[in-house]
Order: C-alpha cells, then sequence, then structure tokens
C-alpha cells in the first residue's frame, strides 16, 4: 500500500465521521477570528439560542479595519462608522462569550496569520479555520488550515466541525538552491506564473523539496499564504527542525513534559516517502529570479529583466483579450522593459510579507539611501505589535523614516485598502501584498506583487530594478 | 432554526409577478453587520414613500397606505400570498431573514427564484408551490374576506382554508424533515454532538495540550 501525504494524514486524523452525501465532518481545533467575518456569524449562536462549542479553540484580533496611523485614541477615533463598527463589535462579541482577544491597542494584535501563529496559537498537526482565504499561511507549520465563509464560521463556532470534502494532492518541488536575493515571495511568485491561478484549484498544494527543507518558517509561511492564490485552498510543508524551532516556547504552545510528548506525535506530521501524489511540480531552485507581477492577476507575473508580455506571440484568444484588458488597466505597453515602470507609491506589509524577516530584508536594501523624489509615499506596515516592538529593539524604523518611508501601526492597510492607507487612480504601487486584482488597493490603483526587498529597491530608484544588481551599487 | 410545524394565521394578497430579492430588502441594508432587525425595511420601496436608510427609525416614515402590508386588516401577516417567480435576483440571504424578521412564516406562490427557495428552508420559512387555479382562489377569498385566515400543515402537507378545504403540496422529505425539528446545517451537525465528544475525548488524550490553552 502506498504511503500517505502529509494531508492524508491531517485529514484523517481528524475525521468525525463520513456523510452520507460524501462529505465529511472534520474537527476543528482551532478557530482565528476578525472583525469582518464575524459579526453574523455571532449574531446567528444568539438568534438560535446556542452557545460556542469550545471557547479555548478561539482566539480573535481585529486587523482588516484598524488604522495604521497614531491610534492610541482607541476605538472610539476610527473616523470609518462601518470601520468603528465592526471592530466594536468584536470586541463586545469576544467579552460576551469570553473568547480571548487581542484589542486594538494591545501589543500581541495584528493581521490574524502573523499573530495566531507567533502566540503558537496554531501548532503542528491541528486543524484551523479563519474566515479569510489567506488561512492557507498556516500551513506553513505542517497544520490542515482552510479560509471559510461566515456561515462556516457560524457552524465551527457552534460545532467545533467542519463540513468538507477531502480535496486532491499537489506536491509542488522546488530542488536545489535558489540564488542570492531570490527570496520566497519570488518562489512563490514563479510557481503561479507556472501552474496559473487555477492550477491548485481542488487540490491541497505540500510544497517539498531543498528548497523548502533550508527557507526558514517565515518564508514558508509567505510561500503558503498565496497557495490560495494558485488556487489551492491549503498549503502545506512537512514539519522538521525548523518547525519545532520556531513553535518552541511561544504562548500558547505546549510546554514541559508535554512539549516532549508532542514533538514525539509531530514527527510523523511528513508525508511518507511513497507517498502518492495527483500531481507533481518539480522546479529548479537556480532558475528562479526576482519577479515582478506587471498585470491584474497573481499569474501575470515575469523576472526583472523581463519585458510586459505582447499579446501578439500568444494565439490563444482568450488570453490576447486578458492580456490586453490588463495592459490598459494597468496603463502599460506590450515589450516595455519591467525596470522601465515608474512607481508612484510603494507598500511593504500583509500577512504574505510584514514578518521580522521581510522587514530586515527591505532595511537592508534602503539603510542609508533616499526614496525617489517622485515616489508620493512608502509605507512599512508590521504585520503585528510584537513585530513592529522587535524591529524598533534592532532600530529597523529609524533606517526605514530616515530613508524616508513611513513606519506604521499594525494591520492589513494598504493590501486591500479597507482603512483609510489607498492608491489613488492609476497610481503604480510596488506591494509586497498578495492580490493584484482591478482596484484591490484603490479605484484605479495599479498593483504589482514583489517581495520585500524587491520593493525596498524600487522605493529607491522610484522604478523597479533588479535588487540583486542595486545593492552592489 | 425556528421549527416548523403547524401554523395558522393572518394571509396578505401581493399581486405582482417576479418580486425579485432587490425589491424584499434594497441594497442599502446589506452593510449591516447583523442578520436580524431587517423587518421594517421588508419591501421598503414598496411599503414607504421616502428612500430608507440604514439605521434609520422607520417609526416616522411616510407610509404608502395602498401597499398591501400597510392596510390595518393584513395587520399581524403570517403567510404571504404571491404570484410567480418570487424572489428572483440576486441571491442575498437578507431576503428570507426580512421576511422572517418581519413575522412572515409562509409564502404560497405558484412558482419561486430557486435559490431563494433554498434559502428560505435554511432560515425557517416555508416556501409552498400551489397551482395558479389554487394561488388565483386564494387570492380571491383572501380579497373578500375580511380576517381570513389559512392553516398550513407541514406534517401533513396541506394548506387549509377557513372553510375546511385542502390544498395539498409537495416538499423535499430531507427538507421536511430539517423544518419539522429546526435543524439547519448546525442543527443537522448538532445531531451527531455524540460523535464529536466522542473524537473530542479521544483527541484530549492524544494531544492534551490542545485542550484549555488559550485563555
Ligand atoms: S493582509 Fe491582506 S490578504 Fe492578509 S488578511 Fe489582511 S486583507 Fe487579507
Amino acid at each position: 500500500m502506498a504511503g500517505k501525504t502529509l494531508y492524508d494524514k491531517l485529514f484523517e486524523a481528524h475525521l468525525v465521521r463520513q456523510n452520507d452525501d460524501g462529505s465529511s465532518l472534520i474537527y476543528i481545533d482551532r478557530q482565528v477570528l476578525h472583525e469582518v467575518t464575524s459579526p453574523q456569524a455571532f449574531e446567528g449562536l444568539r438568534l438560535a439560542g446556542r452557545q460556542p462549542w469550545r471557547i479555548d479553540a478561539n482566539i480573535a484580533t481585529p486587523d482588516h479595519n484598524v488604522p495604521t496611523t497614531e491610534r492610541s485614541g482607541g476605538v472610539d477615533e476610527i473616523k470609518d462608522p462601518v470601520s468603528k463598527i465592526q471592530v466594536k463589535t468584536l470586541d463586545a462579541n469576544c467579552d460576551e462569550f469570553g473568547i480571548l482577544e487581542f484589542k486594538m491597542n494591545d501589543q500581541r494584535q495584528g493581521i490574524v496569520h502573523v499573530m495566531a501563529p507567533e502566540q503558537g496559537a496554531i501548532l503542528p498537526g491541528v486543524t484551523a479555520v479563519c474566515g479569510d482565504s489567506h488561512t492557507a499561511t498556516l500551513g506553513a507549520l505542517g497544520a490542515l488550515a482552510h479560509g471559510v465563509g461566515t456561515s462556516e464560521v457560524e457552524h465551527v463556532l457552534a460545532t467545533q466541525c467542519l463540513i468538507t470534502k477531502k480535496m486532491k494532492n499537489m506536491l509542488v518541488r522546488v530542488d536545489g538552491e535558489l540564488g542570492p536575493g531570490v527570496t520566497p515571495k519570488d518562489v512563490v511568485l514563479h510557481v503561479i506564473g507556472l501552474i496559473g491561478t487555477a492550477g491548485g484549484t481542488g487540490y491541497a498544494i505540500e510544497f517539498g523539496g531543498d528548497v523548502f527543507r533550508n527557507m526558514s518558517m517565515e518564508g514558508r509561511m509567505t510561500v503558503c499564504n498565496m497557495a490560495i492564490e494558485a488556487g489551492a485552498r491549503v498549503g502545506l510543508v512537512s514539519v522538521d527542525q525548523i518547525t519545532l524551532d520556531y513553535v518552541n516556547g511561544r504562548t500558547y504552545a505546549p510546554k514541559g513534559e508535554q512539549w516532549d510528548q508532542a514533538v514525539e506525535a509531530w514527527k510523523n506530521l511528513v508525508s511518507d516517502d511513497d507517498a502518492e501524489f495527483d500531481e507533481v511540480v518539480v522546479i529548479n531552485g537556480a532558475d528562479i529570479e526576482p519577479q515582478v507581477t506587471w498585470g491584474t492577476s497573481p499569474e501575470m507575473v515575469v523576472s526583472v529583466n523581463d519585458t510586459v508580455p505582447n499579446p501578439a506571440n500568444e494565439s490563444d484568444q482568450v488570453k490576447v483579450d486578458g492580456i490586453n484588458r490588463a495592459l490598459a488597466y494597468m496603463g502599460l505597453s506590450a515589450d516595455q522593459k519591467i525596470t522601465d515602470i515608474k512607481l508612484d507609491r510603494v507598500f511593504i506589509g500583509s500577512c504574505t510579507n510584514s514578518r521580522i524577516e521581510d522587514l530586515r530584508s527591505a532595511a537592508e536594501v534602503v539603510k542609508g539611501r533616499k526614496v525617489a523624489d517622485t515616489i508620493i509615499q512608502a509605507l512599512v506596515v508590521p504585520g503585528s505589535g510584537l513585530v513592529k516592538e522587535q524591529a524598533e529593539a534592532e532600530g529597523l524604523d529609524k533606517i526605514f523614516t530616515e530613508a524616508g518611508l513611513e513606519w506604521r501601526e499594525p494591520g492589513c492597510s494598504m493590501c486591500l485598502a479597507m482603512n483609510p492607507d489607498k492608491l489613488g487612480a492609476g497610481e503604480h504601487c510596488a506591494s509586497t501584498s498578495n492580490r493584484n486584482f482591478e482596484g484591490r488597493q484603490g479605484f484605479g490603483g495599479r498593483t504589482h506583487l514583489v517581495s520585500p526587498a524587491m520593493a525596498a529597491a524600487a522605493a529607491i530608484a522610484g522604478h523597479f530594478v533588479d535588487v540583486r544588481e542595486f545593492v552592489k551599487q | 432554526m425556528k421549527k416548523f410545524t403547524k401554523m395558522t394565521g393572518i394571509a396578505a394578497p401581493l399581486d405582482r409577478a417576479n418580486v425579485d430579492t432587490d425589491m424584499i430588502i434594497p441594497k442599502q441594508f446589506l452593510k449591516s453587520i447583523k442578520r436580524s432587525g431587517f423587518g421594517p425595511n421588508l419591501f421598503d420601496e414598496l411599503r414607504y414613500l421616502d428612500e430608507g436608510q440604514p439605521d434609520q427609525d422607520c417609526s416616522g416614515r411616510p407610509l404608502n397606505e395602498e401597499f398591501v402590508l400597510n392596510k390595518p386588516r393584513y395587520n399581524g401577516t403570517s403567510i404571504l400570498l404571491a404570484r410567480e417567480n418570487f424572489g428572483c435576483g440576486s441571491s442575498r440571504e437578507h431576503a428570507p431573514w426580512a421576511l422572517e424578521d418581519f413575522g412572515i412564516r409562509v409564502v404560497i406562490a405558484p412558482s419561486f427564484a430557486e435559490i431563494f427557495f433554498n434559502n428560505c428552508f435554511k432560515n425557517g420559512l416555508l416556501p409552498i408551490v400551489l397551482s395558479d387555479e389554487q394561488v388565483d382562489q386564494l387570492f380571491k377569498e383572501v380579497e373578500a374576506n375580511e380576517g381570513y385566515e389559512l392553516t398550513v400543515d407541514l406534517e401533513s402537507q396541506v394548506v387549509v382554508t377557513p372553510s375546511g378545504a385542502e390544498m395539498a403540496f409537495e416538499v423535499d422529505e430531507f427538507r421536511k424533515h430539517c423544518l419539522l425539528n429546526g435543524l439547519d446545517d448546525i442543527g443537522l451537525t448538532l445531531q451527531y454532538a455524540d460523535e464529536i465528544k466522542a473524537y473530542e475525548a479521544k483527541a484530549r488524550q492524544q494531544s492534551p495540550w490542545l485542550f484549555d490553552a488559550i485563555k
């Protein structure tokens, strides 16, 4: 009999029952809540007279709507009334049901997917849900994490279970080593460019091979975060020593004897050598270069030294139309050099790239340099209060502000422009976030997804540059 | 979800075809963080003469006296008589929420839009399909008799008029079971509460660190 994949093991270990209609009921160990997708779920519980099944499985923090400018005035001073109501409602619901919440000005507050692993609330081998598609991030710990909708948030609150169907298994193996200046973000953008935004639909994608084995936990989180941009609801990395070292000592991680017991159990959280995947993609790490998206979908991505695609080179009419539409929206012309794209704003942050390593790598590039005069605004938004504190202890905030970047309070910020941080119409932004859809960062805004180092270099140059060459200057 | 077994209540005739969900609950009310409280804005554009705003107190707004639900004789309506293709348009679940919040438990029509029809069952509402002739007859009787009440018995699948005439209707077995027992998706899963608890007891043994850690 063939061995099992990590996904198979996690799924089977959490199976409560097989329903007659082919769906499965799986047990959910952890739910992470934020202010946008939870209010109607709590309301539903109240209307039905139900209680949460298990309070200690939940952890909450507001992130999407919080202002990232000075906010010591607290929730009452949030200007946008809808944002204010959503944040207040989360506070009230968590207070009412006794759910642990890190409120807006708590040092531990942050973007859900940054906060939860940082606290040790997400552990190897758990199942987790959050009403947000980038929950896939948490798979980096060897956890089975699903993004869900509001009715599922309510379902998990009330039953501690999720109704789901088993997915297929895909392995994305990146062999060898990455070249200098090539980051996890470049790896995942390259993968999406290769398999497309629907390539992973219906699959749980496991990222394997030497490149991931040697990658830090934070890098693995960046990669799993964008599994959803490749169409997969679930991204995973098998557990190894790097995982254990990351988890050890975190607030809600097991301690003492329980730690030893847990480590023993977690050793099994790897895909077996003879596991069969439904689909395998193999990439040579040395082939990956710094990536830049030029269009309005994450799969519209090229290497920094390439040019914008020419629809004349495409035969498929659907693709030709797609390229033409994206070129028009982005205000770019075919065959234009990526390095000639001029930028108006730079955003370093989001659940993809707002952890300490991301900030370090951006700081290294801007240190002793100045943001180009043509850049209207360059923001650095740490993923959590603790990331912010760490960065300040290392003096990164000074490096950023001296170079002319703004240093902000933690939150989602310009990733989706639900708070006041937005792009103006027609503006180009080098962004370390995960979605470059039309209007994502503000009406008419033009987003280019890149790594933190590439965004930092672009902020200094005023246009895209190959960060590998740039740092030599 | 509220159970639905058998009920008797005032019926009101909404005599127009293709009532869409935007008519049932206009889009400006979808920004709410709640799923209750939509009742005062049910049929907002038909019911009031001004344009409704979210979070507004509706008690002082000018009423359209011509609209059926504003007529005193239909006070306390719990059964809505409607024409074909009721509930068409956007998939918003706010439409059944608004009907339910207003106090309506049954909608009788010759046909319904499919998503709306499904959404009703998830929210404790019973949509009943009767033939054109039957619906016509009910419209005539309601309009002719003030205080006209219908009885709807889900168990035996009949609508009973004040004269004792019975009109049988079809309903999917599984949906009937869920409505009779007040089971939504959550209710259905909770039927397996023992299995969930058994799983949990085993998990607590195997991975005690996953319990009582976050507080
Ligand atoms: S940072 Fe962006 S992608 Fe991540 S959770 Fe927030 S809004 Fe979603």
